[in-house]
């Protein structure tokens, strides 16, 4: 009973084709501008390369936008499928530790106990970076 | 055919008691195993001392009568996503090349636990981004099918001339060298992950058995985080008892991590069910989508046909929002992506790039030299979708969508469904030349599409190998059960794999002086000389 039922689904999928494939996808919503992409490398901290990944990111909102689609109204956001029960806590109690040369062996530039980083509180500029400049 | 029963791992656990085969005896032929598969590219780490060493500590125990369990000597891998202490763990990516971890994830201290042999860390698509575990700074996973006799005569009847290998085909992903591992025979179980179908797939395209647990059955401390409402780190085993086995050794509460569920869990054997009449199969209607290859579509209706000849009863259900799944799954995705490889930043751990300017300078710069494309762009992705003036109408948005996912399968369990049958992927594995003729994320989109929206709800499945394509291919089924239901979900899988007999690989010219110990089905008398 169950078979002829999905044997005429596969009819009326087959006649109103419901594009999951990237061919149905329109090809880009023009939101990605330079000013977007400059916030958007500054803010990941990865830039796009490329004008294809500007590309890609176009697509992937472009897909993106067909949630609007769907009613959410009156909708709780799920943040965890574990939602309905007690998130576990442990007891407030140092029970391991003391692994900091181990953990130190992991990094490329340490001083004595400390992880050396750069300079902060300078602002990424991709035009600094033609200039390199070495604080040694 | 032979069956499937032959290489379970307690035929292999009563040869090591009955000392017909010594661990280390397993382990070395593991290893040359290993070293002859190793044009698939499934393995980037092969830990052979850690593995002779272990294999010895197991025969000691063996000698003193002291077996561990099941699992003690019994070869097997891990995805190399997972940290494994003293052992590089790269996530085949250049930001983790050389990376040596502190600390076993949970799940692989628990198989250590219990005796196992790490054999070596797995390959897969660059931090399991991707669908064909062909993204991966150590180069794709070649399928071992590609190399079989079922596949290689079907092709010499359509009088395929090219080169022999020039049209290899894919593992599917990202836990494809997993996959391989375990469907090549060089261990018995693998460690894969799955975020949005990363193990079923290619258990799916390489014929093996692919579980993904509970979300919150299994622990995910020491898994290399992609997105953590969804994570959960995947079993892949050659028959079904095999993963119960070993998911009762890897379920239950870790207090090292919080998204554990606290309930009591104990490892379980699967009974054998004989009578599947008060079973209720539920056949999501929107699953049948255009692009299902026919073949994929005959054998699930085959596999529905067949649990209905024997008395269960095999409705039609409906997932109403399943068109909408692969796209809040995108959005959800990306943005837990961009925020967990926030940590990269070359300070700590990983790779760190020469410049010294100033530390965000030195930041993008390692992530530059350190990412992929396909991981730039979801870092990308997922930063746009959670920008101020986007975050309500795209993750909120999605959140909400996610919501309606899951009510779908919950309302459809309420009305009485037991298990749910679907296909694990559109089609079965596809050659590499074609696989990239689209680019990751539109594959992925493809490719996830019967197997995301279980991990937006949480629940467990199983793609369990069904039958051989006209090609000579394996095509996989997959089962979905209700949340914390695993050990009910795998006794049905079990009666189907059962029922299917899926014959087993043949790779004659790899297997000379193996082949006794995998072939046989009864590997308690076999004869290993």
């Amino acid at each position: 009973m169950w078979a002829r039922a999905v044997h005429l689904g596969l009819r009326a999928a087959a006649r109103g084709r419901r594009g999951f494939t990237s061919k149905a996808d329109p090809q880009g919503s023009g939101r990605v501008t330079g000013e977007l992409i400059q916030h958007l490398e500054r803010l990941s901290l990865v830039d796009f390369g490329s004008q294809e990944a500007v590309a890609r990111l176009e697509k992937a909102i472009a897909f993106a936008d067909r949630l609007r689609a769907v009613n959410t109204d009156g909708v709780e956001p799920m943040e965890s499928v574990l939602e309905d029960r007690c998130l576990y806590l442990r007891s407030d109690n140092v029970v391991e530790g003391n692994c900091a040369e181990e953990l130190l062996q992991n990094s490329h530039r340490v001083v004595e106990e400390y992880f050396v980083a750069p300079p902060g509180n300078i602002s990424w500029s991709k035009l600094d970076e033609k200039q390199p400049f070495s604080h040694h | 055919t032979l069956g499937r029963t032959g290489r379970r791992f307690f035929q292999v656990s009563v040869a090591l008691k009955q000392g017909q085969v010594t661990p280390t005896e397993l382990c070395q032929r593991c290893l040359s195993l290993i070293k002859k598969t190793k044009f698939l590219n499934a393995y980037i780490t092969v830990s052979e001392e850690v593995a002779l060493k272990q294999a010895e500590e197991a025969e000691k125990r063996y000698k003193k009568g002291h077996s561990l369990g099941d699992l003690d000597g019994i070869p097997i891998a891990v995805k190399d996503n997972f940290s494994t202490s003293g052992i590089e763990t790269t996530c085949a990516s250049n930001m983790l090349k050389g990376y040596v971890p502190p600390y076993n994830a949970t799940v692989v201290q628990k198989l250590l636990d219990q005796g196992a042999l790490l054999m070596g860390k797995t390959n897969l698509d660059e931090f399991a981004m991707g669908s064909g575990s062909t993204d991966g700074i150590f180069g794709p996973v070649k399928n071992p099918w590609s190399y079989s006799k079922q596949y290689r005569e079907k092709r010499k009847q359509n009088s395929h001339s090219e080169n022999e290998d020039s049209n290899w085909l894919i593992t599917g992903g990202s836990s494809g060298g997993s996959a391989a591992a375990v469907s090549a025979f060089t261990c018995f179980a693998a460690l894969g992950s799955d975020t949005g179908g990363s193990t079923r797939n290619p258990a799916a395209h390489c014929g093996v058995v692919g579980l993904k647990p509970s979300y919150g059955l299994v622990s995910r401390h020491g898994l290399i985080p992609l997105v953590n409402s969804m994570d959960v780190p995947g079993i892949l085993t050659r028959c079904v008892d095999d993963a119960a086995t070993v998911l009762g050794i890897l379920a239950g509460h870790d207090s090292k991590d919080s998204t554990t569920i606290q309930d009591p869990v104990r490892p379980f054997t699967l009974p054998s069910l004989t009578d599947v009449s008060k079973l209720c199969i539920g056949i999501p209607k929107e699953y049948l989508t255009p692009e299902l290859s026919s073949e994929v579509h005959s054998l699930w209706s085959k596999a529905a046909n067949l649990f209905e000849s024997e008395g269960a009863k095999v409705i039609e259900v409906s997932l109403p929002h399943t068109s909408y799944s692969i796209v809040c799954y995108h959005v959800l995705c990306t943005s837990e992506v961009a925020s967990n490889m926030a940590r990269f930043d070359g300070l700590e751990y990983g790779h760190r790039c020469d410049s010294n300017v100033s530390t965000e300078a030195m930041y993008a710069a390692t992530r530059r030299e350190g990412f992929n494309d396909v991981v730039r762009g979801r870092i990308l992705s997922g930063n746009f979708f959670l920008l101020k003036e986007n975050y309500e109408n795209y993750f909120v948005k999605a959140q909400k969508v996610r919501r309606l996912i899951a009510n779908d399968f919950v309302n459809v369990f309420n009305s009485g469904v037991d298990v749910l049958l679907t296909p694990t992927t559109l089609s079965e594995a596809v050659p590499y030349t074609e696989f990239i003729k689209e680019d990751n994320r539109t594959r992925s989109a493809q490719d996830d599409i019967f197997t995301q929206a279980v991990n937006m709800a949480g629940l467990p499945a199983v793609s369990v190998p069904m039958a051989l394509s006209t090609q000579g291919l394996p095509i996989g089924l997959q089962f979905i059960g209700r949340a914390f239901c695993d050990q009910q979900l795998l006794t049905v899988a079990k009666w189907f794999e059962k029922q299917v007999q899926f014959p087993v690989i043949q790779l004659q010219e790899l297997m000379d002086d193996c082949s006794s110990v995998f072939e046989n089905e009864k590997l308690a008398s076999v004869s290993l000389k």
